[in-house]
């Protein structure tokens, strides 16, 4: 993915370029806000990643103005302000997703990516496919290789989630966010026993896996073979 | 008759009243000594006078003898304002004098009568008996001469001055008593909004200040005191918290810097062994920086500088969620986490804040209320108490102490016996952070056995008062 990285911190700057070449994407920086409104509207990114105090123009202000210009690039608003206000203001300015610093690397490069995928697919899903597990999002229907499962509510929103996201990576705080709304770090391994429950319902009958866990970031659904 | 009690239990009360007690003993005493003494020198006057006309009589006597000694006692009785005279022949029958009757036996002794007796005049009222003293003198010839003075003023004058005396004490009693109610009463009024003031105040409010009407009295200076001692305090405590707050913000970006260089250089790490220490150092990273986020938090919400972003939320919906959240890794630790449902209840506040609250609740509960061998059996229940919405998380576990129940709401205080487990002794500062930004409370209970935390949030007017039925 081609990501624009607007921060004035160069030295951060320099580390998330570096993490996200690592994990192969083509990282820009602009180190202010006149610069990234200029390369946000100039260029084309599949995301970009903002801080939100910035010289010249704040954060807040170049999402604004750039929407305004008709560009419609997914934003990941990165602030060490980290009140639950702050982040409901900064995703009312246009802003896709919101990260408080310190972050994981991890975090974000799996946030960057469900924001720049998400851009590609436009149309809403009736449904998803990993291997030979199909999730039907109208009648709530899940089942592998043909046999139904039985999910609580909770658990198939748990797997709708995962599905979407399939081939990412998706965090822990992605999911008690997207799956349960709550906006905070919870501390706890609470996500992944839900995640090991939701595991061995789809794949205790089976021979491969589905749910594979990435070590120091979180979980990806993806067809082993 | 609570009031009143209350009253006695005042040192001003108590005091005025052993005053009160002394000074009407003392009157007593004094009333009684001036009567008596008053009493004694008039009976002595009355004496010295009554032994002197005695004397005068006797010459009276030897000059005329006794024609000329009744002529002389009958002139005497009958001057106005006269005192007793009495002479009797051998047989004791009156033959001159003003005296009636007189108490028996009296003319029995020769000399002064041994006290106060009584006797009845002529021309007096039927009935009427009046006091005095005397000397009796028997003549040669067995004729008995009596010369006395009435003693009916100086008693009257002793009844006066002691019913004066009972009133005046009587009076008195009744005014202090009087004063004390109104006077302690008002007193009493401020003692009370004193302590209910530093009751406020110890539970935790340290902007609160003890109330001074401007008097200048007593209670106005020790108001004045105390608050000044109260802004120190506040001031000290503020002081403190800005400290660890400039702390946890300056070291957290050197810390985030050190995290990231760490988490960059471990994705690029050749070395298994390098990678997994860099690893290492951002999990202990990760550990600091959530300890220094969660004293902010705190810092943040108690300073009440960002006002909370505050919607509708059903309580009772919150508290089904995260417990729902929480339940597989109560399952999968062994131990239970029961929701008693309940009807929802709408209050005015912060999701994320509740939640969050609720979060640390139920971890610490599952966290300290049990052990490897006993898993914790924890309890979640949402009650309407009328004005407040209550949240409560009870375990069955070791509890707390009463002693150490306000304590462990203090930032970084921890319990000996759970020092050893993982945490950073904010969760219930944080709490209670949110509980007071809401307007409401976080009460510590015994849960015999275990610990009850009662989350109170006050609730949304006219919820569930059930007077909004034309909608319904």
């Amino acid at each position: 993915m081609r990501i624009l990285i607007i921060e004035d911190d160069r030295e951060a700057a320099s580390y998330l370029t570096k993490a996200l070449s690592e994990a192969g994407h083509i990282a820009t920086h602009a180190a202010d806000g006149e610069d990234g409104l200029h390369l946000a509207t100039t260029r084309d990114y599949d995301m970009m990643i903002i801080d939100r105090m910035l010289p010249k123009r704040d954060g807040l202000s170049v999402i604004a103005e750039m929407r305004k210009a008709g560009r419609q690039t997914p934003a990941l608003i990165l602030s060490a302000l980290g009140q639950v206000d702050d982040r409901v203001e900064g995703l009312k300015a246009g802003g896709d997703d919101y990260l408080t610093k310190p972050f994981a690397m991890s975090e974000l490069i799996a946030r960057a990516e469900v924001l720049g995928r998400r851009r590609q697919t436009g149309e809403v899903e009736t449904g998803y496919k990993v291997g030979d597990l199909e999730l039907d999002r109208l009648s709530h229907e899940v089942r592998r290789a043909g046999k139904p499962i039985v999910l609580q509510p909770r658990e198939f929103r748990l797997l709708e989630y995962l599905m979407k996201h399939a081939g990412q990576v998706v965090t822990r705080t992605m999911l008690l966010e997207n799956v349960w709304d709550y906006h905070f770090d919870p501390q706890t391994n609470v996500i992944d026993v839900h995640i090991s429950r939701l595991r061995s319902k789809i794949e205790r009958d089976f021979d491969s896996a589905l749910l594979h866990t990435v070590r120091g970031s979180g979980y990806i659904m993806r067809d082993g073979t | 008759m609570q009031r009143l009690k209350s009253l006695m239990k005042m040192t001003a009360v108590r005091l005025s009243a052993v005053y009160l007690l002394l000074f009407a003993l003392g009157s007593v005493g004094l009333v009684y000594y001036v009567t008596n003494t008053a009493t004694e020198i008039i009976e002595a006057q009355s004496r010295t006078a009554i032994e002197e006309e005695i004397v005068e009589l006797g010459q009276v006597y030897s000059v005329t003898g006794i024609a000329g000694l009744v002529r002389s006692i009958d002139r005497r009785a009958r001057q106005p304002g006269a005192g007793l005279y009495l002479a009797t022949d051998a047989t004791g029958r009156i033959i001159a004098g003003n005296v009636e009757s007189l108490q028996a036996g009296i003319l029995d002794e020769e000399g002064a009568t041994p006290g106060a007796f009584g006797y009845t005049r002529y021309g007096d009222d039927a009935g009427e008996i009046h006091v005095a003293v005397a000397d009796v003198y028997r003549l040669p010839n067995g004729m008995r001469i009596l010369v006395g003075r009435d003693q009916s003023d100086t008693i009257r004058f002793r009844e006066v001055v002691r019913s004066a005396l009972v009133w005046s004490l009587a009076a008195m009693g009744a005014f202090a008593v009087l004063a004390w109610f109104l006077i302690g009463r008002r007193a009493l009024r401020r003692l009370d909004r004193m302590s209910a003031a530093s009751a406020r105040i110890l539970a935790g409010d340290l902007d609160e200040r003890l109330p001074v009407v401007g008097a200048g009295d007593e209670f106005d200076r020790l108001s004045d005191n105390l608050n000044t001692l109260l802004a120190r305090i506040a001031q000290l405590q503020e002081g403190l918290r800005q400290v660890s707050d400039n702390i946890a913000h300056d070291l957290k970006t050197p810390l985030a810097r050190l995290r990231s260089k760490a988490e960059v250089a471990a994705l690029t790490a050749e070395n298994e062994e390098t990678k997994a220490a860099l690893e290492g150092m951002i999990v202990d990273a990760d550990q600091m920086i959530r300890t220094f986020d969660a004293l902010l938090m705190i810092s943040r919400v108690e300073a009440g500088s960002h006002p909370v972003l505050k919607s509708t939320i059903d309580l009772a919906a919150i508290a089904a969620d995260v417990t729902e959240l929480y339940e597989p890794l109560a399952e999968e630790a062994g131990a239970t986490i029961e929701l008693q449902a309940s009807p929802p209840i709408h209050i005015d506040a912060s999701r994320e804040l509740v939640a969050q609250a609720l979060f640390n609740l139920i971890d610490n509960a599952l966290k300290y209320g049990g052990s490897d061998e006993s898993p914790a059996h924890v309890t979640v229940a949402v009650e309407d108490d009328g004005d407040q919405a209550i949240v409560t998380v009870c375990d069955d576990g070791p509890g707390i102490p009463e002693d150490k129940r306000e304590r462990v709401v203090e930032r970084f205080y921890r319990l000996d016996e759970s020092r050893t487990r993982p945490g950073s002794g904010l969760g219930l500062s944080l709490v209670r952070a949110i509980a007071n930004v809401h307007g409401g409370s976080m009460v510590l209970e015994d849960s015999h056995p275990g610990l009850r935390v009662s989350l109170r949030l006050p609730k949304m007017r006219g919820d569930g008062d059930g007077d909004d039925t034309d909608e319904g």
